[in-house]
């Protein structure tokens, strides 16, 4: 590969040295020799499996909750219920002061989506804990649900989460995360043409191939050592903590390798139910999900709608934007009130724009609950403004490349959120792309720079 | 339930052990013996992570009750290196950053051998072909498929 140190030399300081050197990964003796250890490759004498029993419902009231015939299956250890959770009602960004609380560790009085945990039954085998959990029984009386962002959204819409009381997260700045800037109603007055687009996608799985989970083994004192691939270890023992209502200090938490996670990894569902089981019984507890409900019941990406409103110049100069995004949050928050903000900071896009508004929802349905993966809140948002970007260009009858050069932010250039651009480097990786891919832009482009003396 | 004695050899050491009938070999290697470099991703042989070699053909141990390997010669990841010697192939994922996780590695590598026994020079479509039956999820498999290749000149070049 080549490294292109040149672009910026003489005004940039670049004391690196690693880069363009090739280094091992330090831990790729491990992988080729199958020696590296993941979670799941310890064993403890005397562990416990950990089932779930999920609900078949999307949206249910919870009548009652029967599990003696499950506890007097063979093999059968322990049941728990919502009433074994300390504090059962939990968010995972409540540690940066998002919340309200709003999602049960295990179900109290409803469920919300159609899989959702209710009863973690343990037992001295896999197979024993499968059976046992077949026979709790459940009585649903079963309530209307909403699968769309736009019935969610309309009045008399059922209510998904009362913890909400609204079908959509309410920011400290209001219904929605805003960006406001310039005036855009008078950049689409001046427009030479205006393009409104609505660009829709679905949630999408992980998939990663090591399944989510946790072993958990007692370690006297009333300390617990949690095994887990979560990709968020401090997210994580932290929410324990206060799932358990246990001081961080009886929780040691050991991470390591993950076996792909991008993203699906970094929610708290696994751990705190584990460790309480390990608590309540005094055994190892192992719980890993099946690869069914890793597909299932992970959080997916969200689903997300987005309407792009573009006002463009014959020239190619973008002088109005307004977009309305939409993030599925699914039945409860855990990190899409985040991903719908993302949102917000990012559809202006790499471009300078001096009319900017934009609103981002985030919205409960009764589906799987979304959260993080690569990119998320962002990821969809490129995928609709890059379309919309080579629409506007047909559009004006402007090459799309040297369409978005004109655009292109550059040092200096006030962004939609009042911050002034640094360090821009937008125009030369386009120069190079424009190279790598054979694509030639006039002469004038391959003229330009992201760095302004002076900006 | 009722145990079953099972004997084997693996990696080259004679194993034997009672295990509850319908166990998997995947689940007996890792739970009773300690071989954990067979990973479990599926459970219902579509992944590859758990691909080790029975008598020289490739099995997914999750889809193999433990219980038919009476008498079997089975190979595992584990058991590749000689001597703290990287195998050839293990050396080319090494060198061709053909890991990312690392999670699906051992089952490729058990693909990948079965296919230079058989066809020490593999053309791209043969180590496409073999490797079929392995999932991966982050490191992309053109590392893969190029460690393959350069794993199979490797071995070319010093039979000669």
């Amino acid at each position: 590969m080549e490294l292109r140190k040149d672009y910026f030399a003489d005004v940039r300081k670049d004391g690196l040295n690693e880069i363009g050197q090739p280094r091992p990964r330090l831990d790729s003796p491990g992988h080729v020799t199958g020696q590296t250890a993941y979670f799941a490759d310890r064993n403890f004498p005397g562990m416990l499996h950990l089932k779930m029993v999920r609900s078949p419902h999307h949206h249910a009231r919870i009548r009652s909750v029967d599990t003696s015939e499950a506890e007097k299956h063979p093999g059968v250890v322990r049941v728990l219920t919502a009433k074994d959770v300390p504090h059962n009602v939990y968010t995972i960004l409540i540690l940066i002061q998002i919340g309200p609380e709003d999602e049960t560790v295990l179900a109290d009085g409803k469920v919300r989506w159609k899989g959702e945990a209710v009863v973690a039954v343990l037992a001295e085998t896999e197979r024993a804990a499968q059976e046992a959990a077949a026979k709790v029984k459940v009585d649903y009386e079963v309530l209307p649900a909403v699968f769309d962002m736009e019935e969610a959204l309309k009045p008399g819409a059922p209510i998904v989460n009362e913890y909400h009381g609204r079908n959509y997260y309410l920011y400290d700045s209001g219904d929605c995360r805003k960006v406001r800037f310039g005036d855009v109603e008078a950049g689409f007055a001046e427009a030479d043409h205006i393009l409104e687009q609505t660009y829709q996608s679905s949630p999408i799985e992980h998939a990663p191939t090591e399944t989510t989970g946790c072993i958990v083994a007692p370690e006297g004192n009333d300390r617990f050592a949690c095994y887990t691939n979560t990709q968020a270890m401090f997210f994580t023992l932290d929410n324990a903590s206060i799932i358990l209502q246990m001081p961080g200090s009886k929780l040691h938490f050991v991470g390591g390798t993950v076996g792909g996670g991008f993203g699906g990894k970094v929610d708290v569902i696994v751990e705190p139910i584990a460790i309480l089981a390990a608590k309540l019984t005094g055994r190892p507890v192992s719980f890993i999900y099946s690869r069914e409900e890793e597909m299932q019941i992970s959080s997916p990406r969200a689903a997300e709608k987005v309407v792009i409103k573009d006002g463009v110049m014959k020239d190619g100069r973008i002088v109005a934007r307004k977009v309305t995004g939409y993030t599925d949050a699914g039945a409860y928050s855990r990190h899409s009130p985040y991903g719908a903000q993302k949102g917000a900071a990012h559809y202006p896009g790499p471009y300078t724009i001096p009319n900017v508004w934009i609103d981002t929802y985030c919205v409960y349905t009764n589906r799987t609950p979304s959260s993080a993966m690569r990119g998320f809140g962002v990821t969809i948002g490129d995928f609709a403004l890059e379309v919309q970007m080579d629409k506007l260009a047909r559009l004006i009858a402007m090459d799309p490349l040297e369409f978005r050069f004109i655009n292109a932010y550059r040092d200096g250039d006030m962004k939609a959120h009042r911050q002034l651009t640094e360090g821009a480097a937008l125009i030369e990786c386009m120069q190079e792309a424009s190279r790598a891919a054979n694509w030639p832009v006039a002469d004038k482009y391959m003229a330009m720079s992201s760095y302004r003396k002076g900006a | 339930m009722a145990k079953v004695p099972v004997q084997f050899t693996l990696n080259g050491s004679e194993k034997a052990e009672f295990i509850e009938s319908g166990t998997t070999l995947l689940h007996a290697l890792r739970d009773k013996i300690g071989d954990t470099s067979p990973k479990g991703g599926c459970h219902q042989g579509t992944c590859g992570a758990c691909s080790v070699i029975i008598d020289g053909e490739l099995r997914l141990s999750c889809l193999t009750l433990a219980e038919t390997c009476n008498g079997a010669d089975i190979t595992t990841t584990a058991g590749l290196a000689e001597g703290g010697v990287l195998h050839p192939l293990q050396r080319a994922f090494l060198d061709a950053f053909a890991t990312q996780c690392g999670f699906c590695t051992p089952g490729m590598i058990m693909a990948a051998k079965v296919l230079l026994d058989r066809t020490p020079n593999p053309s791209r479509e043969d180590v496409v072909e073999a490797l079929s039956g392995n999932i991966c999820r982050c490191t992309g498999y053109e590392p893969i498929i190029q460690a393959v290749l350069t794993a199979a000149r490797a071995n070319s070049q010093s039979a000669a």
